[in-house]
């Protein structure tokens, strides 16, 4: 029933002009079609909301709850005490030292992922044959999961058998324990994460690249501007939208790490790569600390809003520096 | 005198584009290095990898062990079903909300639509605790539906189809009223066709996010029968890696190859879903 649309007299009403009878009759079609549309955006809304209610806004709350708590060994809240866990946290010498490890990561991440991204994607845009083939190569890594990533890897840097350290022999470097130093551990999982983010951001990249208007490239070229010249005073002006775009993608993505540091480092050596969600995860789920995890939850979705917030500003502007 | 400056340029030329295959090779077997070691070892034989070596006798055999010994063709079916599964539901669920959002009229309808985009702040990764044990509450732990569920809908997927769907002609609807078509008509016949670049872009989106799912199937599943394939490969690493890296390999590889097919296939699309997305 709900579906009948009257509209067969709806395109009477429109050959003539609208008398008081018909106006009356239109008033009250519309307001069938608005208690129509309402019906339907309960329907439409619905499981979208209930899902979003149940896994996104109730485990928030949950969490800010249970950071203001005591937890027995089920997660449930005992005693109240306040902003306590929030003071513990950023008094703990340990947790500063997560947060100081992450900051290195997101950051080596970031900067890293962009500098080679956006080299291959230079690299990639030009029109010679066969170029296909190597922007075909140049997104391979986005089909290859975070476990075949960290096994791959893991394979390269394993200090006796592995392909790094092997070619260290070969030239006579000294070699490294790549995962058992906790400052070559950070440069390990780094080096890894640039990799897996790298076919992404080369995509993103390549398409921003091809849509400067060639025009620009041609003028600078009749006043016979070096091609350095114009990649910094025409290409990357242009582009930046879509460098803040990359940036803040990477850096949200690299803050949630897990799989990666579960996988090739487990958080140490020593706690050197125990990065912000790892921690979450084992405070939670192996030591049964779960308020201390709340806090930590809260800490971590704090940052990643802020960040969330100046992304969508910048979508918002679209800044063209 | 000019031929000279022709020849020299053409040199130029010549030399400038060697230059850039050049580049071009070293770059790509930088990035493609850790993926060809890894295919090249799954087919030597273990004894050889532990002694560092790269050559060898090449063969199938850590296939036939990975698919005889190890339960990855269990894990990679685990990961379809759930992958497949979510995919439609969630493009389905994410698509109708859009469709809500552009096309019906109710109260608070951007009020709601900024409380969907909020969601998009909040991180997973921030809210495993309560839902493992909502999760729990609810009896779904090790279960297909656990890895479904919380995934079913999400703002990003609205907000990608309510842009796609803001770009359907006005008119188009207001004919489609004229002519009595009902909203799951409109949404069938036009809404969804028009937006197909869109659509299959959240598809690839969708179906590699789950496949690429970690942490939750980590924690809500414990058994070999349910457990999908990034959390089987931690599995089997943790079980074989001291022993059998052939082994490892091999399963990496039989993972991998599914996305990457996957990936190629949907690569146009995607590559035209995303320009679309950032011309708006």
């Amino acid at each position: 029933m709900i579906n009948s649309f009257p509209s067969v007299k709806r395109r009477r009403q429109t050959n003539q002009a609208p008398g008081p009878k018909e106006e009356v009759r239109a008033n009250v079609k519309n307001f069938e079609l608005q208690k129509n549309d309402k019906y339907y955006a309960w329907l439409f809304l619905g499981p979208s909301f209930l899902v979003l209610g149940i896994f996104v806004f109730y485990p928030m709350l949950r969490t800010l709850y249970l950071s203001l708590f005591l937890t027995d060994s089920f997660g449930r809240p005992t005693v109240f005490v306040g902003l306590q866990n929030y003071l513990n946290l950023l008094t703990s010498k340990v947790y500063m030292a997560s947060i100081q490890a992450t900051g290195v990561y997101v950051i080596g991440v970031t900067a890293f992922t962009i500098i080679c991204g956006l080299l291959l994607a230079a690299v990639a845009n030009q029109k010679i044959r066969g170029i296909e083939f190597f922007r075909t190569i140049f997104t391979a890594t986005m089909g290859v999961s975070v476990s075949v990533s960290a096994i791959f890897w893991l394979f390269m840097f394993n200090p006796s058998i592995g392909v790094l350290n092997q070619i260290a022999l070969f030239l006579h470097l000294p070699t490294v324990n790549w995962l058992t130093n906790p400052h070559w551990a950070m440069v390990s999982v780094i080096t890894t994460s640039v990799w897996m983010h790298l076919g992404f951001t080369f995509l993103i990249f390549f398409g921003a690249l091809q849509s400067v208007p060639k025009t620009l490239y041609d003028a600078a070229d009749v006043s016979g501007a070096s091609s350095r010249y114009q990649f910094f005073h025409i290409t990357l002006p242009m582009i930046s939208p879509t460098f803040f775009f990359v940036a803040v993608i990477t850096m949200i993505s690299s803050f949630k790490s897990f799989g990666l540091i579960d996988l090739m480092t487990a958080g140490g050596p020593t706690n050197a790569t125990n990065l912000l969600v790892y921690r979450i995860y084992k405070d939670a789920f192996v030591d049964g600390n779960y308020a201390v995890a709340s806090t930590e939850s809260i800490v971590l979705a704090i940052i990643i809003a802020i960040i969330t917030f100046i992304q969508f500003k910048l979508l918002a502007k679209r800044v063209n520096y | 005198m000019e031929n000279t400056i022709a020849t020299q340029a053409n040199l130029h030329r010549r030399v400038g584009l060697v230059f850039k295959y050049l580049l071009l090779s070293v770059l790509a077997f930088i990035v493609i290095f850790p993926f060809i070691l890894g295919l090249w070892t799954s087919f030597l034989p273990t004894t050889q990898i532990a002694k560092g070596a790269l050559h060898g006798t090449m063969s199938w055999q850590n296939y036939v062990d990975a698919f005889t010994q190890t339960p990855i063709l269990r894990y990679l079916l685990n990961s379809l079903v759930i992958s497949v599964v979510q995919m439609f539901a969630h493009l389905f669920f994410a698509s109708i909300a859009a469709y809500a959002f552009v096309f019906l009229e109710f109260k608070y309808r951007d009020l709601l639509f900024y409380v969907v985009l909020a969601t998009m702040m909040l991180p997973f990764e921030a809210e495993v605790i309560p839902n493992f044990q909502t999760a729990r509450t609810l009896h779904l732990l090790n279960h297909y539906a656990v890895m479904i569920i919380p995934f079913l809908t999400s703002a990003f997927g609205i907000f990608m189809l309510r842009q796609a769907f803001k770009q359907i002609p006005l008119d188009l609807k207001e004919s489609a009223d004229v002519d009595g078509l009902s909203h799951w008509q409109f949404y069938w016949k036009v809404a969804l066709p028009y937006s197909r670049i869109s659509i299959l872009t959240l598809a690839a989106y969708s179906f590699l996010g789950s496949w690429n799912q970690y942490l939750w199937p980590m924690l809500t599943t414990f058994t070999n029968r349910l457990r999908p394939v990034q959390d089987g490969l931690r599995q089997l690493h943790s079980e074989e890696t001291a022993t059998n890296w052939g082994l490892i390999q091999a399963s990496a590889a039989i993972v991998v190859i599914p996305t990457l097919i996957v990936l190629f296939i949907g690569q146009h699309y995607f590559k035209s879903g995303l320009n679309e997305g950032s011309v708006k």
